[in-house]
């Protein structure tokens, strides 16, 4: 890896708590490595404003390989950046080039309180999850043999897929009315392909779709943006599939 | 010594659990919601716990610092977690997986505990798949499984490379369940900052809200720690950012013995260092050992040439190159454990075969043609073709490559810049697990009465190296199949208690005392950051504390340690305040503990002369450079007391291990 250094100019929401007003700051950082990944650059950045006893930027991160789905960002108008495929922690600065500026603001949805400048509230997806995204089962000494039931490869394969979702909000962050359905459609349609969770599929779709419906999320319009954004590579197949489940439900349900 | 009571059962080892479940006390159902109980922590170990124990009916509460319970670092585990179901008829059974971890810890975990873990280790799998779980099917419907260091079977159940993913989710969506039904509260963005102990027993917790600053206490019959491990010491690591050692750490502080500190898994294949700015690292899964060979070049100029740019991996011939594993571990090749396939990727790049240009030359190279090729082969024969082109084979064996890992490749690709499909990965070790903890007996209670840790943040069940991939499967059966019970018989006792005030003296002492602390780091007007301490006390752990060890590096790094505290009291600055979403205060308060820890696991290493897993002494090693134990002098648990942040004052106590039911030898994977 042959590293570079480059000097970058940055434009970062800055916003003390949820009730204050926040704005766009201006900030210049040099000799940021292009082996650093974003979220490195704004260690370094913070390091910067600690040293000129200014406040560092708040931003939510963890695991920094990908894969908790605690850190967001909108890069350049691009949730996760200018990169494809990767969440923000996993963007690295050979993505940019000397002398650009780059803008970093919050995920913006109205289901999504700011906290502190770039970091965010996305309970909102806790409180679906807790309405239906689970199998009704109690811990157990005794329940079936793991292979009691085969599982068609395709079936498994497709709710791996969906299950992939990280729950990071990139999805309602891109979306133009601030849906959430590819992350709920990714829940039902995890446990819709299993036969653990045909039981209680229907329940389960109309649960969750209630809670995103009362936490403020908007409506699919199938623009598509979600699926794009998407880290994990979600298709919006599961959207679908959830229509169908909760037509299903809403239908058959007495 | 009398601390130390370990409480293993009486009668043969495979009867013991059984035994103990059938003679411990219930706490019926009409009593249990009168009981409150608290989680730490919210991974497999904490999640599990929480949710299982809502289910029984206690009053439960459950804290994490991160913003949803889902995002806890089990998250990050890839690879798989191991049970002994035998469903590949490979001469797997409950024995043989308690024996390989027996071993693969080399002989220095409680008999009892891993015996008990390997008995529970099929219900795991079965609970899992019942919540849901997508592990990997083959075409028959069934389970697949993979192989993992230390074992000839395959015994390894895996979701791609997202298994801790999958698992976790599993944990978190029967958590949600209990939250949805109200059986569990849960507190996000919620710190722990203190135990508070009343007459000796675990009564409560001293928590932060991270959003708003405000300190709450909490009360509780009994407190569950399920923390996670301490590799963050080491500021370089494959932890999370935030993983931390502070909730186990304050229990240490309360009068819980600390055990083993210094055994520590350094995991040999992760994504090399590449600079200073770098913050934490990333492990390529073990799982790559089941398809990739590891190697360097055979000549010293080869290396040198590479290093330079002047010469490319793919270039080197087959006889020039270097198997090294598959040369000194026949019989296990590259699948040998973890701390023998990091020493031995060490001593080459000492040697100076080391391919990366970084300060220091470290790293090797993980190669997968041959297996892309033999995978393509296979793919072809399946789809009628017996007598595939080279081109097809390798189109074919790519494809079989990402199936089974291509989240790994994407994420070795976007940190590199290079794809792995067509040259080998660059890999190195990494600090990425702590097998010491909390001490606790078999019914996983530390020393301090109602306080029980689980998971990672305990000591009990992988000796001085774990086995990969059974990471998850402790997690997971303290937290289903181990902690409910045995909390039930504790709190068979706590029925009567009623519920626990919160404005008792010992509550606001402790809140008082959580208070002064954060006061005084606000208003210390120091000049540096916390990750200016941070990474110093790194390096002095990786240097004089990490895959080597030596008398007279750790006695630097002790007296090191000591003055980098001073310093850091004296100088570091934290700005904000207490009353907002402050992440530098959060950070300092965890290391100032990961501070005092360093230097108990510098004090440790020093005191255990001799070699065993992941702890090596260069002095204790046979002429071939393995470990050399001895068991004379330290087949024992050495678990420390607290005696203030100077760590050199802790005091030993030890606990005796007695190996009934195993011969215990040197262990050999040759």
């Amino acid at each position: 890896m042959a590293s570079k250094f480059i000097n970058i100019t940055l434009k970062i929401w800055r916003q003390k708590n949820s009730k204050a007003k926040g704005a766009l700051e201006t900030y210049t950082l040099n000799d940021v490595s292009t082996d650093s990944s974003f979220l490195e650059m704004l260690d370094q950045l913070n390091e910067q404003l600690i040293n000129e006893k200014q406040s560092p930027i708040a931003f939510d991160h963890d695991c920094r390989e990908g894969i908790c789905g605690m850190c967001s960002l909108y890069i350049n108008g691009r949730a996760h950046g200018p990169d494809s495929g990767i969440t923000t922690c996993q963007l690295h600065m050979r993505m940019f080039k000397d002398g650009d500026t780059i803008y970093v603001e919050p995920w913006r949805s109205r289901a999504f309180p700011i906290i502190k400048d770039l970091m965010v509230d996305r309970s909102a997806f806790d409180r679906i999850q807790q309405a239906g995204g689970f199998v009704s089962v109690n811990t157990s000494g005794r329940t079936m043999d793991a292979n009691a039931i085969p599982i068609p490869k395709a079936d498994a394969d497709k709710a791996f897929e969906a299950a992939a979702c990280i729950g990071c909000g990139a999805c309602v962050a891109s979306c133009k009315n601030g849906s959430a359905m590819l992350f709920v459609g990714a829940k039902v349609s995890q446990y819709a392909l299993l036969p653990q969770g045909k039981v209680e599929a229907t329940d389960r779709v109309l649960n969750m779709v209630r809670q995103m419906d009362e936490e403020g999320f908007g409506n699919c319009t199938n623009t598509g943006a979600c699926e794009i954004e998407c880290p994990k590579g979600i298709s919006i197949e599961n959207i679908a599939r959830m229509n169908r489940e909760f037509l299903k439900g809403a239908l058959t349900k007495s | 010594m009398s601390k130390l009571n370990s409480r293993i059962p009486e009668g043969p080892i495979a009867e013991k659990w059984t035994n103990h479940k059938n003679h411990m006390k219930l706490v019926a159902p009409n009593n249990r919601p009168k009981i409150d109980v608290i989680v730490v922590g919210t991974g497999l170990a904490g999640a599990s716990a929480a949710a299982s124990l809502g289910e029984m009916g206690y009053n439960v509460k459950a804290f994490c610092f991160q913003d949803s319970p889902r995002r806890a670092h089990s998250i990050a585990a890839q690879g798989g977690i191991n049970a002994a179901k035998n469903y590949q008829n490979d001469g797997d059974s409950v024995y043989r997986l308690f024996y390989d971890t027996i071993k693969g810890g080399d002989y220095r975990a409680r008999e009892a505990n891993v015996h008990r873990l390997a008995e529970v280790s099929g219900n795991i799998i079965d609970q899992c798949v019942a919540q849901g779980v997508p592990f990997a099917r083959e075409y028959g419907g069934l389970l697949d499984n993979r192989s993992f260091g230390g074992t000839q079977v395959q015994r390894t159940f895996y979701a791609a490379g997202q298994t801790g993913q999958q698992l976790l989710l599993g944990a978190y969506s029967a958590l949600s369940r209990q939250i949805g039904l109200g059986r569990v509260k849960m507190y996000h963005r919620h710190e722990m900052m203190d135990l508070v102990k009343i007459d000796g027993k675990a009564r409560g917790i001293i928590a932060r809200n991270l959003v708003t600053g405000e300190l709450e206490r909490h009360s509780a019959h009994a407190v569950v720690i399920a923390s996670g491990g301490y590799g963050n010491v080491y500021f370089l690591s494959t932890n999370a950012m935030g993983s931390n050692v502070s909730a186990a750490w304050k229990v240490h502080k309360r009068g819980a013995l600390f055990a083993n500190p210094c055994y520590v898994q350094i995991h040999p294949t992760c994504v090399p260092v590449h600079g200073t700015n770098q913050s934490k690292l990333t492990l390529m899964s073990e799982s790559l050992r089941n398809s990739g060979r590891i190697w360097v070049p055979k000549k010293k100029e080869d290396a040198e040439a590479i290093r330079a740019g002047k010469l490319k991996p793919t270039q080197i011939a087959e006889e020039d190159r270097d198997y090294y594993l598959e040369r000194r571990y026949p019989a296990f090749g590259n699948l040998v454990p973890r701390d023998v396939a990091s020493r031995a990727a060490k001593e080459r790049c000492d040697e100076g075969h080391g391919i990366e240009a970084n300060d220091t030359n470290e790293g090797v190279y993980l190669d997968f043609a041959s297996e892309i090729k033999s995978k393509g082969k296979q793919a072809a024969y399946a789809l009628g073709d017996h007598n595939p082109t080279e081109e097809r084979m390798i189109e074919l064996g790519k494809k079989w490559i990402e199936e089974k890992y291509g989240n790994l490749f994407q994420m070795y690709q976007k940190i590199t810049d290079e794809n792995p499909y067509e040259t080998p990965m660059k890999i190195y070790p990494a600090v990425h697990y702590t097998m010491g903890g909390v001490w606790v007996d078999y019914n996983l209670q530390s020393t301090i009465e109602g306080c029980f840790v689980t998971g990672e943040a305990n000591f009990s069940d992988h000796g001085a190296n774990r086995l990969g991939a059974s990471a998850l499967m402790q997690g997971l059966a303290d937290g289903y199949f181990v902690l409910p019970y045995t909390i039930s018989d504790y709190l068979a006792n706590e029925i009567r208690t009623g519920k626990i005030a919160t404005d008792s003296p010992e509550f606001e002492a402790a809140e008082n005392e959580v208070k002064e602390s954060i006061d005084r780091f606000l208003n210390n007007n120091g000049s540096k950051s916390v990750d200016h301490f941070h990474k110093r006390l790194g390096l002095i752990m990786w240097n004089k504390v990490g895959m080597a060890r030596n008398e007279q590096g750790l006695k630097q790094a002790i007296e090191e340690i000591g003055l980098l505290r001073e310093e850091f009291y004296k100088d570091v600055f934290v700005p904000g305040s207490a009353d907002e979403m402050n992440p530098e205060l959060e950070k300092v308060m965890r290391v100032a503990d990961l501070i005092e820890l360093g230097q108990l696991m510098a004090v440790d290493a020093l005191h255990r002369e001799e070699s065993c897993g992941g702890h090596f002494r260069e002095e204790h090693q046979d002429s071939e450079g393995e470990t050399l134990r001895d068991d004379e002098k330290f087949k024992y648990v050495g678990a420390w007391e607290y005696n203030g942040s100077d760590s050199k004052q802790s005091t030993l106590h030890k606990e005796d291990l007695n190996y009934e039911f195993i011969k215990i030898a040197a262990r050999n994977y040759k």
